[in-house]
């Protein structure tokens, strides 16, 4: 029943997958198994937190990060404050690093930011002494949502290791993709990468996947399939043919999945477009652990939070080199 | 340093023994009754002195393992990294007498953590508290229902509970601390 955790947490942000070690990674999995229980709690909140201050700043939309980071550094009793850029002085030409410094200057103690630029929060992270938690930057990484899907993984089917994981939607935009990619490969897990030609990325074999543009081979030997967002409010997927003709060939369909595995997991980061990137049968069906993923979001989080306010001696900066 | 044995195996057999009636004495039987231990050692405990109720009075008592790392005040100032493990309590505590149990009784900040804890889990009848040792030096009010052996310990000194079940012996010892090194950040 006692089990060993091994890694020693020093990193002051959490800024991606990339960056971290498997015992780093195995430590936050860990962690949120007790978190995780706590949510099932008459009262659900633990005072770990307590006196600290979480900022959310996002500039770009989001509710459910938001607000299950939100929820999380409640559940450990931070106090958070929630920046909509809309209204801020980001209005005004202030830069990100600026209203970093200003936060910091508000006496906060981590920063939670999202970005449409692959690397702000890094950037971020460098220039202010308190913690930065990267809620998803650009194409580059969204550490937490890769963590939640990892920890989802690991409590349905026990381990991670040499698990068939196939990813399928746009890999070339997304920071999803990548951190998943990140953290499961780490963890040996076999990762496949299914999308139309022009949504891989060139490149994306060295950080090794596999390819293909056949959704029924993505399917056929995969434990577990993470079906991503189509993003069609993109500008740059005008090009790209008519939704349906998307989801007649890549969406996921309680017909494809007869070829499956007949216990194969259906996750999905959200939000899901019915009939898109995946039917409804399959997004309510028992395969799906869609919503089990938005509640294990909140303990990954919580993890986060905890394990980001633990480190003391802020003044060492992260030390990330591109 | 030199090693002071405090409790052999047999010692620490038969405590967990007299606990165990007292206990049930205590409560006049084992209605109501649950037992949780404070993670990892308190726990084990726990386990072993649920045993001996339930083989004397037939019973199956609810046993809950307790982790009180979240609740800390002290997270900041120790030298370690906190190993946290899971709590599980997957049985009402409403209206229960709880026997909270861990193996040494120190400051008693581990035990104020524990009541918080407890106390969101919801409103148990009464909590009460059962410690393998008692070494002194408390800094907050809270004091032990049922105790095995009061030890008198000076600061520098560490009680080291060893139990079978992680440890591979039972054995309880009294051991100076090398004055290079710093206390292991146990708020026992």
């Amino acid at each position: 029943m006692i089990k060993k955790k091994t890694g020693k947490w020093v990193n002051k942000d959490l800024l991606g997958l990339e960056y971290l070690t498997k015992e780093d990674i195995e430590l936050l999995l860990d962690t949120a198994v007790s978190f995780r229980e706590i949510l099932d709690r008459k009262i659900k909140k633990v005072p770990a937190l307590r006196g600290k201050t979480v900022v959310n700043l996002f500039y770009e939309p989001s509710t459910r990060t938001r607000v299950s980071f939100e929820v999380a550094a409640k559940r450990l009793s931070a106090d958070v404050i929630n920046i909509a850029v809309e209204s801020s002085s980001v209005k005004k030409g202030e830069t990100l690093n600026d209203t970093g410094k200003n936060i910091e200057a508000l006496k906060a103690d981590i920063i939670v930011v999202r970005h449409n630029c692959s690397g702000a929060a890094t950037m971020l992270g460098r220039n202010v002494n308190i913690s930065v938690i990267n809620a998803g930057d650009g194409w580059h990484e969204h550490p937490t949502q890769a963590l939640l899907d990892m920890f989802t993984l690991r409590k349905k089917l026990g381990k991670l290791e040499g698990l068939n994981v196939s990813i399928v939607g746009d890999i070339a935009h997304s920071r999803v993709a990548r951190s998943n990619i990140w953290g499961l490969t780490k963890f040996g897990a076999n990762v496949t990468v299914c999308a139309p030609k022009i949504l891989i990325p060139p490149g994306i074999e060295k950080m090794g996947v596999k390819i293909t543009d056949n959704i029924d081979d993505a399917l056929s030997s995969a434990d577990a399939i993470n079906v991503l967002r189509m993003q069609f409010e993109r500008d740059d997927m005008k090009a790209f043919p008519s939704q349906l003709e998307y989801f007649k060939n890549f969406g996921i369909t309680e017909e494809r999945l007869r070829k499956a595995k007949k216990d194969i997991i259906i996750m999905h980061p959200g939000p899901i477009n019915r009939g898109v990137e995946i039917s409804s049968e399959v997004a309510d069906g028992t395969n799906s652990v869609i919503l089990e993923q938005v509640t294990n979001g909140i303990a990954i989080r919580m993890a986060v939070l905890f394990w980001v306010s633990q480190v003391r001696d802020k003044e060492v900066k992260n030390e990330i080199n591109y | 340093m030199p090693l002071k044995q405090v409790f052999t195996k047999e010692e620490i057999e038969r405590t967990i023994t007299r606990i165990s009636h007292e206990i049930i004495e205590n409560n006049k039987g084992v209605k109501g009754l649950v037992i949780i231990g404070i993670r990892t050692r308190g726990y084990i405990l726990a386990e072993r002195i649920a045993k001996v109720i339930n083989d004397l009075y037939g019973t199956k008592l609810d046993v809950g393992a307790l982790d009180i790392t979240f609740y800390r005040d002290d997270l900041s100032a120790i030298s370690e990294q906190p190993v946290i493990h899971n709590t599980e309590i997957d049985f009402d505590i409403e209206n229960k007498n709880i026997i909270l149990i861990d193996d040494v009784l120190y400051t008693g900040r581990t035990i104020r953590c524990a009541l918080d804890a407890i106390i969101d889990f919801g409103r148990p009848r009464t909590i009460q508290l059962a410690v393998l040792i008692d070494r002194g030096h408390r800094e907050l009010p809270i004091k032990a229902d049922y105790v095995g052996k009061n030890i008198p310990t000076s600061q520098k000194e560490i009680v080291q509970v060893k139990l079978q079940e992680i440890d591979n012996e039972d054995s309880v010892t009294l051991e100076e601390i090398e004055d290079d090194k710093e206390e292991d950040g146990k708020v026992g």
